[in-house]
């Protein structure tokens, strides 16, 4: 039976596969493979690219903006994913509560994530100034600013998000389940702590990496808010800008005016995607590991 | 229970929706914000931020006439080039990926399962990867255009697309698409009258995705289109703070307002299949 269909099917690959296989050889895999390739080069224009073995990783490691950027990143990663997950959770758990009004709560709470990175980050910036343009400040001027600014942004844009997943894990907790700790006398946090939230691991564990690879992968909301101001000037000449993240980094040193070697920031990118790709494959183990359990 | 602590439970729920309520204001203030300092005189912006435009504040239109041509680029133009090439890039991801994914998942031979698993793969590789390299490929390809940079979303989005649809493919029985085949229908055939109309809601999911992806990209036509040429709006919008040291907020906002509308106007339309395709997409992280 399968024989008969697969076959025909087989002589129409090229209408089928051909658009895509072109497509995701132009849009991802050459780009991916030269990029690889480039890190370990010294060069300005692509066709003069000369092979120097790891050099460009030796200097992107010694880049005192790099590993600058990269603590900025981890540390906003891991605190944005802490605010986001509780935040997230508790207002998809009320809203599972059968509260009035629940719809439109969670439609609100949606709303944030249909507006792009760039426009989010020019009305925080305006927001932001505002109220800081009263005490004679700004955000530009402060990094404690930056940070927290960058933060609450996220929080705006990201708590429907996860939000959602939470809701879908909320309502599949087993009815019978919360019935039964109900009947053994389980008071609401005991039934919470107890039964909801081993139920729901499996949304737990998508929404903490979920928020901190989009808080390492960060690009447009940063550029947006601040594009890394203030800036602190190191005695040796190098300028740190002490809120950019690694994605703005690499891109400063792809394009930034005072950008000398394109290998050096290719050099950045492949160290931020296996950095990325490591945190993406943390998950994938993690999740499988839960699913063998239940 | 008695009727005590069910009124109680009550009061507490009334309580919670009503803090809830008190939030979700709070929730829409940056909004709100946009919308009143679109009607504000630049001047008022920065030091009256929170403040009602009214008297002397008051700029009526002027914001909304003055940010049109705003930044020596015509902004009707931009949300021209955004809609055609949010449209069509997602015409072309639904339609190829699809037809891939089902060729994949009936197939399955070894060349499929490559391409497969080199879809899942680009899934993880973050755009700063392929930046460079990318604009450069689609330069020297001339697809550097709104009329060719579809391409150069087709391929770079194709991976979750892919992995989406493979995966509801799989779920269709077989025996649907052996009927037809064995009525005479060809694979062509058998794709787009059977196939494609039970992708539906996968449709829908991988649609209102890449709908919000390629409307509110910001880097990949940046680095991709000539600038000076072609502008997509969130490039406009980075563009008019980027370039001139003295920025026109009052215009800025009257311009983020009309960029915004629609997708409000979107979500509202189509709430229910964006929580929907949102909470699918996310299910692989």
């Amino acid at each position: 039976m399968k024989g008969i269909f697969k076959n025909p099917l087989r002589r129409w690959s090229w209408l089928f596969m051909g658009p895509i296989v072109a497509a995701f050889a132009i849009g991802f895999v050459w780009p991916f493979i030269q990029g690889i390739y480039l890190s370990f080069c010294k060069f300005r224009l692509i066709r003069d690219a000369q092979f120097n073995g790891v050099d460009n990783y030796i200097a992107a490691f010694a880049d005192e903006t790099f590993t600058h950027s990269f603590w900025y990143t981890a540390l906003f990663a891991i605190v944005s994913l802490v605010l986001i997950n509780v935040l997230a959770f508790t207002v998809a758990y009320l809203l599972t509560q059968g509260l009035k009004g629940s719809n439109l709560f969670r439609t609100v709470f949606f709303m944030p994530n249909l507006i792009g990175g760039i426009v989010l980050g020019y009305i925080w910036s305006m927001i932001f100034d505002g109220i800081l343009s009263r005490y004679n400040t700004s955000i530009l001027l402060e990094t404690k600013y930056g940070f927290w600014g960058l933060i609450i942004l996220m929080c705006w844009q990201q708590v429907g998000y996860m939000m959602i997943i939470y809701i879908a894990g909320l309502q599949a907790v087993p009815e019978d389940m919360l019935e039964a700790a109900k009947i053994d006398g389980a008071t609401k946090s005991q039934t919470l702590f107890r039964v909801t939230i081993p139920n729901v691991m499996p949304s737990i564990t998508i929404c903490t990496f979920l928020s901190l690879t989009n808080g390492f992968k960060l690009f447009d909301q940063n550029l947006a808010l601040t594009a890394g101001q203030p800036f602190i000037i190191q005695p040796d000449g190098t300028t740190i800008k002490t809120t950019e993240m690694l994605a703005l980094n690499i891109y400063n040193t792809f394009y930034g005016s005072s950008s000398t070697s394109p290998g050096v920031a290719q050099a950045k990118a492949v160290i931020f995607f296996i950095l990325v790709a490591g945190l993406g494959l943390a998950q994938l183990a993690f999740t499988r590991k839960r699913e063998v359990q239940q | 229970m008695n009727k005590n602590t069910l009124s109680a439970e009550n009061r507490t729920k009334t309580l919670l929706s009503v803090v809830l309520g008190i939030i979700c204001v709070i929730y829409v203030l940056p909004v709100l914000a946009v919308v009143i300092n679109s009607f504000k005189l630049n001047t008022y912006v920065k030091s009256d931020t929170f403040a009602i435009p009214t008297g002397e504040m008051y700029a009526g239109f002027s914001n909304f006439i003055k940010g049109m041509t705003f930044g020596n680029y015509p902004f009707w133009k931009s949300v021209a080039f955004s809609a055609f090439i949010t449209i069509v890039s997602t015409a072309l991801i639904l339609l190829f990926t699809s037809m891939a994914a089902w060729y994949i998942a009936r197939v399955n031979s070894k060349f499929c399962k490559t391409i497969y698993y080199l879809c899942v793969f680009s899934m993880v590789v973050p755009f700063q990867m392929v930046m460079y390299t990318l604009s450069k490929t689609a330069d020297t390809l001339k697809l550097n255009t709104p009329w060719t940079i579809p391409i150069v979303y087709l391929g770079f989005g194709a991976g979750l697309a892919i992995f989406m649809f493979v995966g509801f493919v799989k779920s269709i029985p077989i025996e649907i698409e052996e009927a037809a085949s064995i009525d005479g229908c060809g694979p062509l055939r058998t794709y787009f009258s059977v196939v494609f109309p039970m992708l539906k809601p996968t449709m829908i999911s991988v649609g209102i995705l890449e709908i919000m992806w390629v409307w509110n990209d910001y880097l990949l036509p940046y680095l991709v289109l000539d600038i000076n040429e072609y502008r997509t709006i969130p490039i406009h919008i980075q563009y008019l703070k980027g370039s001139y040291g003295t920025v026109d907020l009052g215009a800025t906002m009257a311009l983020i307002l009309l960029s915004i509308i629609p997708v409000i106007i979107f979500y509202l339309a189509c709430q229910k299949h964006i929580i929907k395709g949102v909470a699918a997409g996310a299910v692989k992280g």
